[in-house]
């Protein structure tokens, strides 16, 4: 799950990391008083949605007068910003957050991160902040400085030293360097995240350390012991099918294609995806309904994929193994009787009791295309398409 | 022989008495797999399945000299009990659990690190469907009649993924020593390389197959172990060339998210090491097949 900047800088707040002071407005006259409360003589507006190279899609204005932070407010919200990040839909504005401008003497780049291989927490740094790690990893990659903290003992000073000498920080800063990546560290622990990454880490004019941006993602599969954190969902920035499949139990990502899928396994799902791509069609979705695939489950999934308009046939593909095919058969006969579908059906079962399975659908009133195999259910799905093609 | 489990396996199931730990183990019951008791905190001294419950897995142990566990902890606790296991001296723990935290795992192995390497637990999973060695013991919640008695090993993160390649081998007459569902989170108990190791060592295996998918360094890491390390033909499908990048599939750890992870950066790691790939989920049986001819 992600989060908002100004939440996480919330958060980071609390493990003693400094940052700007700020606040949250959801109109131009709310960011005007924010302004105003804030005092200075100069502001920067920022539009919070879970994406970061906000800065380069105009998501940022730095403002030199309460009424530039009020055109700046009535700018971005309600506005859609698509960045590298967001995808080609975009993201829309629904608050804004209004922060006292900084005095900027040198950026850098501070990430944390689970190391899947080493299986602890990786530190990477780098002097060339405001940049992306990536392209600071294919620009400069001998600015980057990488270390590994043991999650049983946790981050040492003298790593955050380490990694506070090796960006280059004056000598009088160290600590306070030190003293935010340590901070940054224990957030990420104690909050059971997964992603922290702060672009840029800032050296002000005072010799302080500011998390000038920052974002944090967490454990989808930790929120049940984080609630103060999982209450700062916003359902706003998914993507609603997502959302709307996640709600009701189901693994669902949309894709671009025009062959919807229903299936049973993360692994056969991505699988079932490959084989339409390989007898020339392009999946639609990516839909796992689970282990139990069971009535409710399918009329949840019927009802996500055939209403979606890109979607003009769907193909079936699950392996019963405890949950026997006939049981499986009958739950998508149930399914259809209870929801029509528009689109041409192919349906492919395998697995425990098989035959069984394939009686009650022959026997039942569902239209289907039958197949037997995975690359006999794709072939035939990507026929079905072009069928539809030539009676348009 | 087999990996990790085998007729003589004593094995008990932690999260005995709960509903689905109650299904599964008669199944394996079913299927011949020898359990020799449970363990359920509080409902220690009762009978489940007429084997007896215990309170601690310490205590299961000693009573019943079990060597194996299976676990249907749900997540909150899983960890904890996985712990447990290691301390009382559980050779092989398949965890079937689905949502452990990824700070909880990271623990997990971190405390099996305490035990010398002779003595340490081998853990399966979690979010696995288990070990099936076909014929003798079935240790997991995977259709066991799918799965025919043979020579190749073989290893996958996901659980019907791995059912479809094991009916493909089936309809062919081609048989398994061992399957093992390593599961799909990011941090698992064991990864490919350590049961390719197994495999390598095991008089009954001939040939190993690998299904695995995108995110995670896992299948780079077996290449390089392979290439070194293992004289058995190996054959690799990774599922997943049509995921988008940045989006998680399904599995907690199927997201790519740095070089080498995406699925056709993996089947180039795993050709360069020499091993064989299936091109696609269809023909995962006919090329164990056309290996096994060339023996």
């Amino acid at each position: 799950m992600n989060i908002h900047e100004y939440q996480a800088k919330e958060i980071l707040s609390k493990f003693g990391v400094s940052t700007p002071r700020g606040g949250i407005a959801y109109s131009p006259e709310n960011a005007k008083d924010r302004a105003a409360e804030l005092g200075g003589e100069m502001w920067v507006v920022k539009a919070q949605i879970h994406s970061g190279a906000r800065g380069k899609a105009g998501g940022i204005i730095v403002c030199k007068s309460l009424q530039e932070v009020s055109d700046a407010a009535n700018k971005l919200l309600g506005k859609t910003l698509v960045t590298s990040q967001t995808g080609p839909a975009g993201k829309t504005v629904q608050r804004i957050y209004i922060e006292e401008a900084t005095d900027i003497k040198k950026e850098f780049y501070l990430g944390l991160v689970f190391d899947r291989s080493s299986e602890s927490i990786m530190v990477v740094a780098s002097s060339e902040g405001g940049m992306s790690v990536e392209e600071i990893a294919k620009e400069k990659p001998e600015t980057l400085i990488r270390a590994k903290v043991e999650a049983a003992v946790g981050m040492q000073s003298f790593q955050a030293r380490e990694i506070a000498f090796g960006l280059g920080i004056e000598a009088k800063a160290i600590s306070r360097c030190a003293e935010a990546i340590l901070g940054c560290y224990k957030a990420f622990s104690n909050s059971d995240a997964t992603m922290v990454e702060i672009n840029p880490l800032v050296l002000t004019g005072d010799d302080h350390i500011l998390a000038l941006d920052c974002k944090m993602s967490f454990d989808d599969n930790a929120l049940y012991r984080i609630p103060d954190i999982a209450e700062l969902r916003d359902k706003s920035q998914e993507d609603p099918k997502e959302t709307y499949a996640a709600d009701r139990g189901l693994n669902y990502i949309a894709l671009d294609g025009d062959i919807g899928n229903i299936i049973n396994g993360a692994g056969l799902a991505m699988a079932s995806m490959d084989m339409i791509q390989l007898a020339g069609g392009q999946p639609a979705n990516f839909l796992d309904v689970g282990g139990g695939a069971t009535p409710e489950k399918f009329v949840k999934a019927f009802k996500l994929i055939s209403s979606d308009p890109k979607v003009r046939v769907i193909l079936i593909n699950i392996f019963a193994g405890i949950n026997r095919c006939d049981w499986v058969a009958q739950g998508i006969v149930d399914a259809l009787n209870q929801i029509k579908i528009e689109q041409p059906l192919v349906i492919r079962l395998a697995g425990t009791n098989v035959n069984e399975g394939v009686k009650i659908l022959k026997d039942s009133k569902v239209k289907y295309i039958e197949a037997s195999t995975l690359e006999e259910a794709a072939n035939k799905a990507v026929q079905a398409l072009k069928e539809l093609e030539k009676k348009k | 022989m087999s990996i990790l489990i085998n007729k003589d396996s004593k094995i008990i199931v932690q999260g005995f008495t709960g509903k689905i730990g109650t299904f599964h183990a008669q199944e394996m019951i079913e299927y011949g797999t020898n359990i020799v008791g449970g363990v359920t905190p509080g409902k220690g001294g009762q009978t489940h399945l007429n084997k007896p419950v215990f309170n601690t897995v310490k205590e299961a142990v000693e009573e019943t000299s079990a060597d194996a566990s299976i676990l249907f902890v749900p997540p909150a606790f899983a960890a904890d009990s996985a712990m447990e296991a290691a301390d009382a001296g559980i050779k092989t723990l398949v965890a079937i659990t689905d949502g452990i935290p990824a700070h909880d795992m990271i623990k997990v192995k971190r405390y099996m690190r305490r035990y010398k390497n002779e003595d340490r637990m081998t853990m399966v999973g979690p979010n696995c469907a288990g070990v099936i060695s076909p014929g003798k013991c079935m240790l997991g919640i995977m259709p066991g009649h799918i799965y025919k008695e043979g020579n190749v090993g073989v290893i996958g993160r996901s659980g019907t993924l791995g059912y479809e390649a094991a009916q493909q081998m089936k309809n062919l007459g081609i048989g398994i020593s061992t399957s093992v569902g390593i599961g799909g989170d990011p941090i698992n108990g064991s990864a490919f390389k350590d049961h390719l190791e197994k495999f390598e060592q095991d008089d009954e295996t001939k040939v190993i197959l690998m299904i695995g998918e995108i995110g995670g360094p896992q299948e780079a890491e077996a290449a390089d172990f392979a290439k070194e390390n293992v004289s058995k033909p190996v054959i690799a499908y990774i599922a997943g060339l049509t995921a988008p990048k940045g989006k998680r599939m399904g599995h907690a750890g199927a997201i790519v998210s740095a070089y080498g992870e995406s699925a056709a950066e993996k089947v180039e790691i795993l050709k360069e090491a020499g091993i064989i790939i299936a091109k696609n989920p269809s023909v995962i049986g006919d090329t164990v097949e056309s290996v096994l001819k060339t023996l």
